[in-house]
C-alpha cells in the first residue's frame, strides 16, 4: 500500500508542477523577504498593517484606487484597528474618525443636488480620479491600476511589491529610458527594443511610468519604527497582502482544526477498514 | 439495479412501499449487497472520490450562485465580495475553484486506472463512453467555469476557445457569433456561460447515475481483469468498500484541504485576479492546468484547422478506444509488452501537459540551439509536443490494435480468489509466487 501511495503522490506531484512552469517572462527573481504571515501558522502583525496603512495613505493612494475597500475594512477581525471592545468594525471610534476624514461626493436626498459629506465606516475608499481618461490624464498615460487585489494578481505578490517598490536603479549603459518611463528589473516586461548593449545581456525587467514612489523618511510612523524605504515597502507590501486576502488568518486558523479533524477521521477509518478487512484473503 | 435482489424488506411501510416504488430495494441491490470482487486495490476508490467532488462542486457552486452577479461590470467585485462580506464566502470559493482541479486529478487517475486495467473492454464499452460523456461535460462545465471571474484570464481564455471553432469552414464564423451571442466575447457570453455552467453539472450527475447503473450491470472490472467467478470472489459493497473508499475519501480530503486552506491560489493564474480588460492581452494566455495537455496538442499543428481537429481527436480516439484494442486479456499486469508502452503513454501525457504551459518556441534543453525543422528548432517545445503527441495517438491507433494480436500474455489466474489465496503474503511457504506479483 505504501508504493501505490508514494507512486500516488508522485502521481499528483507531476500534474500539479505542472503550471509551476509558467513563470513570468523577463523580470528579475524577487527578493527574498519574510513575512509574519507566511506559512500554516501566519499571523499578520497589526502594528505593521496600521504602518502599512499609513504608507498607502500617505503615498500610494495619491494615484492608486482600492475600489473594494470600504473604511469598516479597516476595523474588522484581522484588521490594522481592530478593536475587540467593537465587534461591529463600524462603531470603531478610530474607522469613524479615518472615514471622517474624506469627504464622499453624494446626493441630497431632499433636493437631489450633487453635495459632499463627510466619510462614515460603510463608505468605500474614494478613488484618486473621477474616471480613467482622469487618471491616465495625469499620469503621463499610464492607469495606475487599482490595488484591491494587489497581492494576489502578482506571483508571489508581497515580494513582488516590496521588489518593485525597493527595486528601482540607475538603468545600465546601453538602456534608452523613454520620457517619463523608469527602469524597474522587477517589472514585468522586455526592454529588448531598448537595449544596444550585447543580445545575450538584455536587461532583467521592464519600464514603468510610476517613479520611485517611497523614499527613506517620507512617511513617518506613529510608533516609532525607523522609516527606512525598506521597512515602509514591507509595512505596505503587508498591509496590501491583508487588503487582498483579509479572510486568510481566519482561513489559516480554519484550516488547523480542520486538518486535525480530517486526520483523526482517516485514522478511523483506516482502523476500521482493517478491522472489517481482517478475514477477507485480498 | 440489476441481477438477482436479496433485499427482503423489514417492516411493514418498507413492504408498503417495495410493491409501490421500490428505491429502498434499489439502494439495497446497489450500495449495501451489491457483490463486489474483494481484489479491488486503491485505484478503484476514485469512482467514490469523484462522487464527492461532484457533491462538493454541486453544494458550494449554487450557494456561490447566489451571490454572484452575471455581468461584465459586475462579476469581477462580485466574486470578491462572495470572499469578503459573505459568511464563510472565502471557503466556499475556494472550495468550489480548488474542487474543480481535484475533480480533474481524480478523473485523470480514474481514466489511467481504466486503461491500465482494460475496465474499457466487452462487456463495459457503455460503461467506458458514459465515463468520456461525462469527462467531455466536465471539460465544458471547467471552461466556462473559469470565464465567470471575468479576470484577464477568463476573457483571453475565453477569447482563444471560442475562436478555436472559427476554424470549422463554412459553419465556423456563424458557430463563433452564436457561441458569443454578439460579435466579441461580451456580456452575452459570460451570461450564456452562466446559464450553462448551472446546467451542465446536471447533465453530468445524470450521465454519473447512467454510469453507475452500466457499472452495476456486468459489475465491477478487478485487478486481475478476470471475471468474477463464484460468490468466493465477492465481498458486499458495505461495510467492505464503504470503509475503504471511506478512507480514501478522506486521505483524498486532506491533500484537498491542504490546497484550500494553506495554497489556495497555487493551482490558478494571477493575472485572473486583475479584472478582464479586452484592450490589454496578458503576455502568456494559459488554460487551467487540467487543459495543457490538449493545449499542447493544439499548439502542435502548424494549421489552426488540423490543431482544433487533432485536439478534439485526442478525446474523440477515446470513444473507440473499445474496439481499437484487439487484446482479450484486460489487465496489464498479464501484458508485460503493453505496460511497458503504458507507461510511455503516461509519461506523453505529462509531458504534453509540461509543454502546454511554455512557449513554443522556448528550448527545452536551455541555451541548446540544434537546427530548424520545418518551422521551429528541434529543441523546442513546440517540437516535444509534436513527438508526444504523435505518441499519444499511436498508443490508440497503432499501439493497442497490433500488440493485442502480437503479445504473447503471461497466464491468467483462475479466478480472482487463485491469486489472493497464493499471494506471497497469505500463502504457506514456499508457495510459487503468483503471476500478478510480477505486475
Amino acid at each position: 500500500m505504501l508504493r501505490k501511495g508514494i507512486a500516488l503522490a508522485a502521481f499528483g506531484l507531476a500534474i500539479l508542477a505542472a503550471p509551476a512552469a509558467l513563470a513570468a517572462g523577463g523580470a528579475a527573481p524577487v527578493k527574498h523577504v519574510e513575512f509574519s504571515f507566511e506559512g500554516p501558522f501566519g499571523k499578520f502583525d497589526q502594528a505593521q498593517l496600521q504602518r502599512g496603512y499609513k504608507v498607502y495613505r500617505e503615498v500610494c493612494s495619491a494615484c492608486h484606487s482600492m475600489n473594494l475597500m470600504s473604511f469598516r475594512n479597516l476595523g474588522q477581525k484581522g484588521g490594522p484597528f481592530f478593536d475587540p471592545k467593537y465587534p461591529n468594525p463600524n462603531d470603531n471610534p478610530y474607522v469613524k474618525s479615518i472615514a471622517k476624514d474624506y469627504q464622499i461626493k453624494d446626493i441630497d436626498s431632499e433636493t437631489g443636488d450633487v453635495i459632499e459629506r463627510p466619510g462614515t465606516s460603510a463608505d468605500r475608499f474614494p478613488s484618486p480620479f473621477p474616471n480613467e481618461p482622469a487618471a491616465r490624464a495625469s499620469n503621463g498615460g499610464a492607469m495606475p491600476p487599482d490595488l484591491s487585489v494587489m497581492a494576489k494578481a502578482r506571483h508571489h505578490g508581497p515580494q513582488y511589491i516590496y521588489s518593485l517598490l525597493t527595486g528601482y536603479q540607475d538603468p545600465p549603459a546601453g538602456l534608452k529610458v523613454g520620457v517619463g518611463q523608469h527602469y524597474n528589473p522587477f517589472m514585468a516586461g522586455d526592454v529588448t527594443s531598448s537595449w544596444s548593449g550585447p543580445h545575450d545581456k538584455v536587461p532583467p525587467g521592464g519600464f514603468i511610468a510610476m517613479a520611485p514612489p517611497l523614499a527613506a523618511g517620507q512617511v513617518t510612523f506613529d510608533d516609532g519604527t525607523k522609516s527606512t524605504l525598506e521597512q515602509q515597502a514591507k509595512d505596505v507590501s503587508a498591509f496590501l497582502t491583508w487588503a487582498s486576502e483579509p479572510k486568510m488568518q481566519e482561513r489559516k486558523a480554519f484550516g488547523m482544526a480542520a486538518m486535525i479533524y480530517l486526520l483523526i477521521f482517516a485514522g478511523l477509518l483506516y482502523v476500521s477498514y482493517r478491522k472489517i478487512w481482517k478475514n477477507v484473503a485480498h | 439495479m440489476s441481477g438477482h435482489s436479496n433485499y427482503e424488506p423489514k417492516t411493514g411501510i418498507e413492504r408498503w412501499l417495495d410493491v409501490r416504488l421500490p428505491v429502498v430495494r434499489l439502494a439495497y441491490d446497489s450500495i449495501i449487497d451489491f457483490p463486489t470482487p474483494k481484489n479491488l486495490n486503491y485505484w478503484w476508490t476514485f469512482g467514490g472520490i469523484l462522487a464527492v467532488c461532484l457533491g462538493i462542486q454541486l453544494v458550494t457552486g449554487i450557494v456561490l450562485a447566489m451571490h454572484y452577479v452575471p455581468h461584465v461590470d459586475h462579476a469581477f467585485a462580485s466574486v470578491e465580495r462572495i470572499m469578503r462580506d459573505v459568511n464563510y464566502g472565502w471557503l466556499i470559493r475556494y472550495m468550489h475553484a480548488n474542487g474543480a482541479s481535484m475533480f480533474f486529478i481524480a478523473v485523470y487517475i480514474h481514466m489511467f486506472r481504466g486503461l491500465y486495467y482494460g475496465s474499457y473492454k466487452a462487456p463495459r464499452e457503455v460503461l467506458w463512453i458514459l465515463g468520456c460523456v461525462i469527462y467531455l461535460l466536465m471539460m465544458a462545465t471547467a471552461f466556462m467555469g473559469y470565464v465567470l471571474p471575468w479576470g484577464q484570464m477568463s476573457f483571453h481564455g475565453a477569447v482563444v476557445i471560442t475562436n478555436l471553432f472559427g476554424a470549422l469552414p463554412i459553419v465556423g464564423e456563424a458557430i463563433t457569433t452564436w457561441l458569443w451571442g454578439g460579435f466579441a466575447v461580451d456580456n452575452p457570453t459570460l451570461n450564456r456561460f452562466f446559464s450553462l455552467h448551472f446546467l451542465l453539472p446536471f447533465m453530468i450527475a445524470g450521465v454519473v447515475g447512467l454510469h453507475i447503473w452500466a457499472l452495476h450491470v456486468p459489475g465491477n472490472n478487478n485487478p486481475t481483469g478476470v471475471n468474477v467467478k463464484s460468490k468466493e470472489d465477492t465481498v458486499p459493497f458495505h461495510p467492505y468498500y464503504t470503509v475503504k473508499d471511506g478512507f480514501a475519501i478522506v486521505v483524498f480530503m486532506i491533500m484537498f484541504a491542504t490546497f484550500v486552506f494553506y495554497n489556495p491560489n497555487a493551482l490558478g493564474h494571477a493575472d485572473n485576479y486583475i479584472p478582464a480588460n479586452p484592450l490589454v492581452t496578458p503576455a502568456h494566455i494559459v488554460p487551467e492546468w487540467y487543459f495543457l495537455p490538449f493545449y499542447a496538442i493544439l499548439r502542435a499543428v502548424p494549421d489552426k484547422l488540423g490543431g482544433v481537429i487533432l485536439m478534439f481527436g485526442a478525446i474523440a480516439v477515446m470513444f473507440v478506444l473499445p474496439w481499437l484494442d484487439t487484446s482479450k486479456v484486460r489487465s496489464m499486469r498479464y501484458r508485460p509488452t503493453a505496460k511497458l508502452y503504458f507507461f510511455i503513454f503516461v509519461l506523453a501525457c505529462l509531458i504534453l501537459g509540461y509543454c502546454g504551459g511554455k512557449l513554443p518556441d522556448d528550448h527545452v534543453i536551455p541555451g541548446l540551439s540544434t537546427f530548424t525543422l520545418i518551422d521551429a528548432d528541434l529543441n523546442s517545445f513546440v517540437w516535444l509536443s509534436r513527438f508526444a503527441a504523435l505518441y499519444y495517438f499511436a498508443y490508440f491507433l497503432v499501439v493497442l490494435p497490433v500488440l493485442g494480436l502480437t503479445e504473447t500474455p503471461l497466464p491468467q489466474p483462475e479466478s480472482i480468489s487463485a491469486p489472493v489465496l497464493s499471494h506471497p503474503a497469505n500463502a504457506p511457504a514456499g508457495a510459487a509466487a503468483s503471476p500478478e506479483k510480477r505486475g
